[in-house]
C-alpha cells in the first residue's frame, strides 16, 4: 500500500471516528442537558412543564420534616437561596451531610403544584460549602465579603427573615 | 521549629528544581557532559528537599500542632493517628505538597533507572520534569503554603471531613496521584524527543514501562474512587459520571491509547508523531484533573475548597505547560518522519482502531465535562450535562472498541488476512452469542449486550493464549512449555483485556441491580429481592470522636439466615457532620447492601439493595491492573534489560 493511499485510510478513519464522536455529542446534548436554577429562578421563570432542573441552596432552617408513606420515608423541606424559598419532596434517604442550614443540591421536576419533586438529593462533601449562587445573593446584600473570612451563620440570613433592602 | 524546617526544605526543593530544569537543558543543548551528568544528582536532591518537607508536614499532623493553619483547619487531636496522618493530603496545601513528593520520586526514578539512556536524553528528560517540578513547587510555596503559621494557635481543631475518614479513601490520592503524576515522565520524554529531534523504537521502550506503571496506578486509583463512592455514599452507585470522575477517567483513556501506540513505535517505527503528541495531551489531561478537583471551577460533588486565585494559577501553569509544549510539537513533529509501512488490516491498524475509539471516547467526555463550565462562562447560564448524555455518547463508541479488542490481537504485524483470524475466532463469537442470548432471555435489555461483551473480551483473551502455545494443535506438553516461554507482555495483555471484560460484566449486573427503601421499626421486616429482612436492633453506639447509631438487620431465606447486617451513621460533634456507614454482603457474585437513613420514633430508614456481579467491577480493574504489571515484568521492557544481557553474553 503506497504511503498516500494509507495516509488517505487513516485520515478517514479518524474523519468516521471524531465524526461520529461529534454527532452522539451533539444528539445527545439537545436531551440531556440538565440547568442549575436556584430558587428565585423558579419563582420568576419557572421552567417548562416536567423538565429535568438542578436546584441550588441552602436547606431552610427548621424546614425539614420526615414522614412515612406506605412504609417507604417520605422527606418534606425548603430550599432557599435568601431571596425566595420552594417546597421540595423527596422519597427515599437522604445523604450523610445533608443538614438544615448546610448547602443542597436537588435534582428533579417542578410539579404543577409548585412543590419540586427531587430523584436526587446530593449534599457537599466539604461542609463549608456554599452555592454559588448563595455566595453571589450574600455579597450582593452586603451581607458576607469572601475575602474577610467564614460565610455568617446561616441562622443570621436564612430566608425570608432578611427584608430584602440593600439591592447592589 | 519542624514546619519551618519543612517550609525552608519546600523552597530549597523548588531552587533545585529551577537549576535541574536550566542547567540541564542548557547543558544538553550545549552537548557539555559535566552538567549532563549531574542530572541523577539534581532529581535526588529534589527528592531529598521535597521528602523532608513532606515529613515535616506529616509530623505537624500526627503531632496536632494546631499553630500550623493547615492542621488546624483540617485535623483534630482526638482523630485516630491514621487518620492524622493521610489527613494530610485529604486538603488542598497537602496534596499539591504529595503532587510534587510524586513528581519528585519520577524525577528521581528517571535519574536511577536510566542509567542506560544516552546522557542527553536523560539530562533533558529530568530537565523537563524540573521544569514542571519548579512552577509546581512555586505554586506551593506561594499560593497554598501549607507551613503557615497561626497565631494565636486554637486549642482544638476543625476536624478533618469525616466523608474522608475512609482506609480507601485515605489512600485514594496517593495512588491517583502516582497514576497522573507518573504520566509525567512520558511526557519529559516527549519534549526532550522533540528537543532532540529524534524518535526510534528505543524511544517506545523507554516511555512504555513508565506509561505502563502509571497506568496501572491510575487504573486502581479510579477503580478506589469509585468503589469508595459504592460503599460510602450510601446510594449504591459507582460512577456518576461526576466532572471529578471523569477528569480522572480522561488521562486514563489517553494513556491506555498511549500503552498501545507506544508498541508500535517500539515494534514498527510508526505512530511516533502520534505517541508524542499522546503522551503531551495525557500529562495535559493529568494536570487538568488536578486543576478541576481543586480550583472549584466544576460543580461537582467531590468538589473541594473554593478559592480564584489557585485556580488561576493551577490554569497558568495549564497554559505554562500546555502552550509551549503543544507549540514544540507543531514546530518539530514535521522532523519525525515515520518510518515503517503497515496494512489497514494488521495489528497497527487495529491499534491505530483502539486509539481514534478512545481518543473519540475522551473528547466526548471532554466536551461534556467542559461544556459547563464554558457555558457559564460564556453565556452566564448554569448547567449540568448528567449521565444520560455520557451514557448515549460514550457506549456506541465502546462497542466497535470492544468488538477490536479481541480480534486485534489476533491480528499479525505490518500485513494480516480478517478471515483467518475471524476464524480462529469463531468459538468466542459463539460463546459471547450463547451468553448474549441466555441472558437476553433471562433479562432483558442492555445488560445481555453487557455480558455478551464481557465474555467475547474473556473468551478473546483466553482464545489468544491458546493460539500463542498452540493449544489443542500440538502435545500438551509443547503447549506447557511454550506457555513457559511466553513473553510476559503477552499475557499481561491478554489478563488486562480479560480484566476489562470482568469490569463490563459488572457493570451489565449492576444494570440489573434492584433496591427498596423502607421505613421499619425493630421487629418488623419486609420481603426484597428473595430475602425476608428484619431490623432486630437499632442502638446507639459512642466512638472515639463521634456517636454512632447502628441497625441490625438480618437477611434470611426460607427460614435460614443468610446474613446479619450492621448499616450505621456516625454523627461528629465537632464538625457538625455525619456519616453513612454502608454494610455489605458479598459472596462476590451478589452483593447484599444496606444502608441507614433517618432513625425517628424508635424507627429507621432502611435501603436494601440487590446488586448482582457488583464486585466485578473493581476486580475487573484490579486484574487490569494485574495485567499491566505482567507486562511491566517483561524482560524485554525492563529498562536495564539490553545492558544486562549483553553484560551476561561473555560468561
Amino acid at each position: 500500500m503506497t504511503r498516500k493511499r494509507r495516509r488517505l485510510l487513516m485520515l478517514l478513519a479518524c474523519l468516521a471516528g471524531f465524526g461520529t464522536a461529534t454527532g452522539l455529542a451533539l444528539s445527545a446534548f439537545s436531551g440531556s442537558i440538565v440547568f442549575f436554577v436556584t430558587p428565585t429562578d423558579l419563582a420568576t421563570r419557572p421552567p417548562a412543564d416536567g423538565r429535568l432542573v438542578r436546584l441550588g441552596g441552602l436547606v431552610q432552617q427548621g424546614s425539614v420534616v420526615h414522614t412515612v408513606r406506605d412504609g417507604r420515608p417520605l422527606v418534606h423541606f425548603r430550599v432557599t437561596d435568601g431571596h425566595s424559598s420552594i417546597a421540595v419532596s423527596f422519597t427515599g434517604i437522604l445523604p450523610g451531610l445533608f443538614r438544615e442550614g448546610q448547602g443542597v443540591v436537588v435534582q428533579g421536576r417542578l410539579t404543577p403544584g409548585g412543590t419540586f419533586r427531587a430523584d436526587q438529593v446530593l449534599a457537599r462533601h466539604d461542609s463549608a460549602y456554599m452555592p454559588k449562587a448563595v455566595v453571589a445573593a450574600l455579597k450582593k446584600r452586603g451581607l458576607w465579603n469572601p475575602d474577610a473570612g467564614p460565610p455568617p451563620p446561616p441562622a443570621t440570613w436564612d430566608t425570608m427573615r432578611i427584608p430584602k433592602q440593600r439591592g447592589g | 521549629m519542624i514546619p519551618e524546617l519543612g517550609n525552608f526544605a519546600l523552597a530549597l526543593a523548588c531552587c533545585l528544581a529551577a537549576a535541574q530544569a536550566v542547567l540541564l537543558l542548557l547543558g544538553a543543548e550545549a552537548r557539555e557532559a559535566r552538567l549532563m551528568a549531574a542530572a541523577p544528582g539534581l532529581a535526588f536532591g529534589q527528592l531529598i528537599a521535597i521528602a523532608t518537607s513532606f515529613a515535616a508536614l506529616v509530623w505537624s499532623n500526627a503531632v496536632s500542632d494546631f499553630s500550623v493553619r493547615n492542621v488546624a483547619a483540617f485535623s483534630q487531636s482526638q482523630a485516630p493517628l491514621f487518620y492524622k496522618i493521610t489527613g494530610t493530603w485529604g486538603n488542598h496545601d497537602g496534596s499539591i505538597l504529595l503532587w510534587c513528593l510524586v513528581l519528585a520520586i519520577c524525577g528521581a526514578a528517571v535519574g536511577a533507572f536510566g542509567s542506560n539512556l544516552p546522557a542527553a536524553l536523560r539530562a533533558r528528560v529530568i530537565g523537563v520534569l524540573g521544569a514542571v517540578a519548579a512552577g509546581f513547587l512555586l505554586f506551593a510555596l506561594t499560593a497554598s503554603n501549607p507551613f503557615q503559621r497561626l497565631w494565636p494557635p486554637p486549642m482544638q481543631g476543625n476536624g478533618m471531613n469525616p466523608l474522608l475518614q475512609d482506609p480507601a479513601l485515605a489512600i485514594h490520592p496517593p495512588i491517583l496521584y502516582l497514576g497522573y503524576v507518573g504520566f509525567s515522565v512520558p511526557f519529559a520524554f516527549a519534549i526532550a524527543a522533540l528537543l532532540e529531534g529524534r524518535i526510534d523504537a528505543a524511544w517506545g521502550r523507554w516511555v512504555r514501562p513508565w506509561a505502563l506503571t502509571s497506568w496501572c496506578f491510575l487504573t486502581c486509583g479510579i477503580a478506589l474512587g469509585s468503589w469508595w463512592a459504592y460503599y460510602d455514599l450510601g446510594w449504591g452507585g459507582f460512577w456518576f459520571w461526576d466532572p471529578v470522575e471523569n477528569s480522572s477517567l480522561l488521562p486514563w483513556l489517553t494513556g491506555t491509547a498511549l500503552i498501545h501506540s507506544a508498541i508500535v513505535v517500539e515494534k514498527r517505527e510508526s505512530l511516533k508523531t502520534w505517541s508524542v503528541l499522546l503522551a503531551i495531551v495525557t500529562f495535559s489531561l493529568s494536570l487538568c484533573g488536578t486543576f478541576l478537583t481543586r480550583s472549584g471551577v466544576l460543580n461537582s460533588v467531590h468538589a473541594f475548597a473554593i478559592s480564584p486565585t489557585r485556580g488561576v494559577f493551577i490554569l497558568a501553569l495549564l497554559g505554562l505547560v500546555m502552550v509551549p509544549s503543544l507549540l514544540l510539537f507543531a514546530f518539530r513533529a514535521p522532523v519525525l518522519a515515520p518510518t515503517g509501512l503497515f496494512a489497514v488490516i494488521s495489528r497497527e491498524g487495529a491499534i491505530v482502531l483502539n486509539n481514534i475509539l478512545l481518543c473519540s471516547m475522551a473528547a466526548v467526555i471532554f466536551t461534556g465535562t467542559l461544556y459547563p463550565p464554558f457555558a457559564a462562562l460564556l453565556a452566564g447560564e448554569q448547567l449540568s450535562v448528567g449521565a444520560p448524555f455520557f451514557d448515549s455518547t460514550v457506549l456506541p463508541l465502546a462497542v466497535p472498541l470492544v468488538l477490536a479488542m479481541s480480534i486485534g490481537p489476533a491480528l499479525s504485524w505490518k500485513r494480516a488476512a480478517l478471515f483467518p483470524a475471524l476464524q480462529r475466532l469463531w468459538w468466542v463469537a459463539l460463546a459471547a452469542a450463547l451468553v448474549g442470548i441466555v441472558a437476553a432471555l433471562g433479562w432483558h435489555g442492555l445488560a445481555s449486550v453487557g455480558f455478551a461483551g464481557a465474555a467475547w473480551l474473556i473468551f478473546g483473551a483466553l482464545a489468544d493464549i491458546a493460539q500463542r502455545i498452540r493449544l489443542f494443535r500440538v502435545r500438551a506438553s509443547e503447549s506447557l512449555s511454550r506457555l513457559a516461554g511466553l513473553p510476559l507482555g503477552a499475557i499481561g495483555a491478554a489478563v488486562a483485556h480479560a480484566g476489562l471484560g470482568v469490569t463490563i460484566a459488572g457493570i451489565s449486573g449492576m444494570t440489573l441491580a434492584s433496591q427498596r427503601v423502607i421505613f421499619l421499626h425493630p421487629g418488623q421486616s419486609t420481603d426484597f429481592a428473595g430475602y425476608h429482612w428484619t431490623l432486630t436492633a437499632l442502638d446507639r453506639v459512642p466512638g472515639p470522636d463521634y456517636v454512632a447509631r447502628v441497625a441490625t438487620l438480618e437477611a434470611s431465606r426460607d427460614g435460614r439466615t443468610i446474613a446479619v447486617l450492621h448499616p450505621s451513621d456516625r454523627r461528629f460533634p465537632v464538625q457538625g457532620t455525619a456519616v453513612t456507614d454502608t454494610a455489605i454482603r458479598t459472596n462476590l457474585l451478589v452483593d447484599l447492601y444496606t444502608a441507614l437513613g433517618n432513625v425517628q420514633n424508635g424507627g429507621a430508614e432502611v435501603r436494601l439493595r440487590y446488586d448482582p456481579l457488583a464486585p466485578w467491577i473493581w476486580l475487573g480493574a484490579l486484574v487490569m491492573a494485574c495485567g499491566g504489571g505482567l507486562s511491566l515484568a517483561d524482560r524485554r521492557l525492563r529498562v536495564g534489560a539490553p545492558a544486562r544481557r549483553a553484560a551476561r553474553l561473555p560468561a
